[in-house]
């Protein structure tokens, strides 16, 4: 703005900011209706993700006429049960965290313990100032990130990171985004042995277990990605196979799905190839309910 | 005397907004940007001090500026530059090097006339501030004038 001082003031009292114009030059509908649209479920984290939207475009609006706006804090807990969909919605945040314009470059650096702390004295600051210069302009993911503190060992050297992270969340804002991820319990334990972490992040968003009905949707859109179909009678198999698969132990959400999908596909290879030897189009596509109720899950 | 060495130096001194977005285009170019640092600012001295390893991976320019403030810190006396190392084969040699930091006094050069066999004349440029052991180069405005007075 080139009008100075009071000027602005008077000015700005009367501006008005279109925000659905500000909305479309940011382009943010598209990527909210894609994550809509391939996410299955999280309705709690979609409408967080939401508001953060609105929340950076009066941000931005406010600095448009001129009032404070200090840069918001972004940094974000990502709690759920394994397979939630942590990662993928991380991938998508740095997408529209770039397109509003709070992050510059909108890539997303993810690492885990191993990548921040060292093996020997003085070897953690060095790598932790690494990564996080890596991911400046973007987010910085650390999954399963209370693995950083070892209560048990005084001397561990996760400490080190941890005080190196927290700063570089605190005087360097504008800079990047830190997400932390994991199990529910054990990010609150942390968050409870680590009290500068809660305090610097803003947003604890979490993420509810999907129930029968989203988890079949998700096995469907899984196979329609890779260009398969499940017969009627195999998503019979499939809505079977989710009842007795949610009871079992080291049950992880989409992930299970994923991977009886996968399985479901090797079975039905070699189904085909026990066969006559001939296979249509239709055939190579499809996934019959013999290949899902082979499963180990029926058997037991 | 005026130190001119490296991209822009002819130009007033870059501000830091001005070095991020340079820095900023070697990273575009995926060029791996490097900080160094030195006392000794002749024109044929290629090897300076590492400031830390050149930086791979970067995809922004806060990391470097991060790295180029705390090398100013540490040595607020000395030149600081950055380079930008192109990797692309055939090339494999650096594509950017400017300074980000000189010193508030910078005493310039001294012509040495050498007399070598059969009343040959040779010329050498020496730097004045290289007769202070390094450590105490470029440490006070008053020690680094006063020394090329004593050496004519």
């Amino acid at each position: 703005m080139s009008v100075s001082g009071s000027a602005t003031a008077i000015g700005s009292a009367t501006k008005v900011v279109d925000l659905k114009a500000l909305q479309a030059e940011a382009d943010l509908d598209a990527p909210i209706a894609e994550l809509d649209r391939d996410l299955v479920g999280l309705a709690p984290v979609k409408q967080r993700i939401r508001e953060i939207a609105a929340f950076l475009l009066v941000a931005r609006a406010r600095q448009e006429v001129g009032l404070t706006s200090d840069p918001p804090t972004l940094h974000m807990a990502f709690t759920g049960n394994p397979g939630t969909g942590k990662t993928t919605v991380a991938l998508r945040m740095a997408n529209i965290l770039h397109r509003l314009g709070y992050i510059r470059k909108g890539h997303l650096v993810s690492v885990t313990r191993d990548d921040l702390v060292g093996q020997f004295i003085g070897h953690t600051a060095p790598k932790t100032k690494e990564v996080l210069k890596r991911a400046m302009g973007g987010v910085l993911f650390i999954d399963e990130a209370y693995y950083l503190h070892r209560p048990e060992n005084e001397r561990d050297y996760g400490q080190e990171a941890i005080e190196i992270l927290l700063q570089v969340m605190e005087n360097q804002r504008e800079d990047l985004v830190v997400i932390l991820a994991g199990y529910r319990e054990r990010i609150e334990h942390f968050f409870v042995s680590n009290p500068g972490f809660r305090s610097r992040i803003a947003h604890h968003i979490d993420f509810p277990d999907y129930d029968a009905g989203e988890l079949l949707s998700i096995a469907e859109v899984l196979a329609a990605q890779s260009e398969y179909r499940l017969s009627p009678a195999a998503r019979d198999a499939m809505i079977d196979y989710i009842a007795r698969r949610r009871e079992q132990p080291n049950f992880a959400n989409a992930r299970s799905i994923r991977n009886a999908l996968d399985r479901a596909r090797l079975r039905q290879a070699m189904r085909l190839c026990a066969g006559n030897g001939v296979a249509s189009r239709e055939a190579l596509q499809t996934i019959e309910a013999e290949d899902i109720r082979a499963s180990r899950v029926f058997t037991t | 005397m005026r130190v001119t060495q490296g991209t822009f130096s002819f130009l007033p001194d870059l501000t830091d907004p001005q070095i991020a977005a340079q820095v900023e285009y070697c990273l575009r170019q995926e060029w791996a940007v490097s900080v160094e640092f030195t006392d000794d600012i002749h024109p044929r001295n290629t090897y300076w001090e590492m400031w830390g390893l050149p930086m791979f991976d970067l995809r922004d320019a806060a990391g470097v500026m991060q790295e180029i403030r705390a090398c100013r810190a540490a040595n607020p006396h000395l030149y600081v530059r950055v380079s930008a190392f192109d990797s692309t084969r055939g090339w494999e040699t650096v594509r950017l090097s400017f300074l980000v930091q000189r010193p508030a006094v910078e005493p310039g050069f001294r012509l040495e006339r050498v007399e070598a066999a059969g009343r040959t004349i040779r010329y050498a440029v020496r730097a004045y501030s290289l007769d202070q052991p390094a450590g105490r180069r470029y440490r006070t405005s008053a020690e680094t004038i006063a020394a090329p007075s004593e050496g004519r």
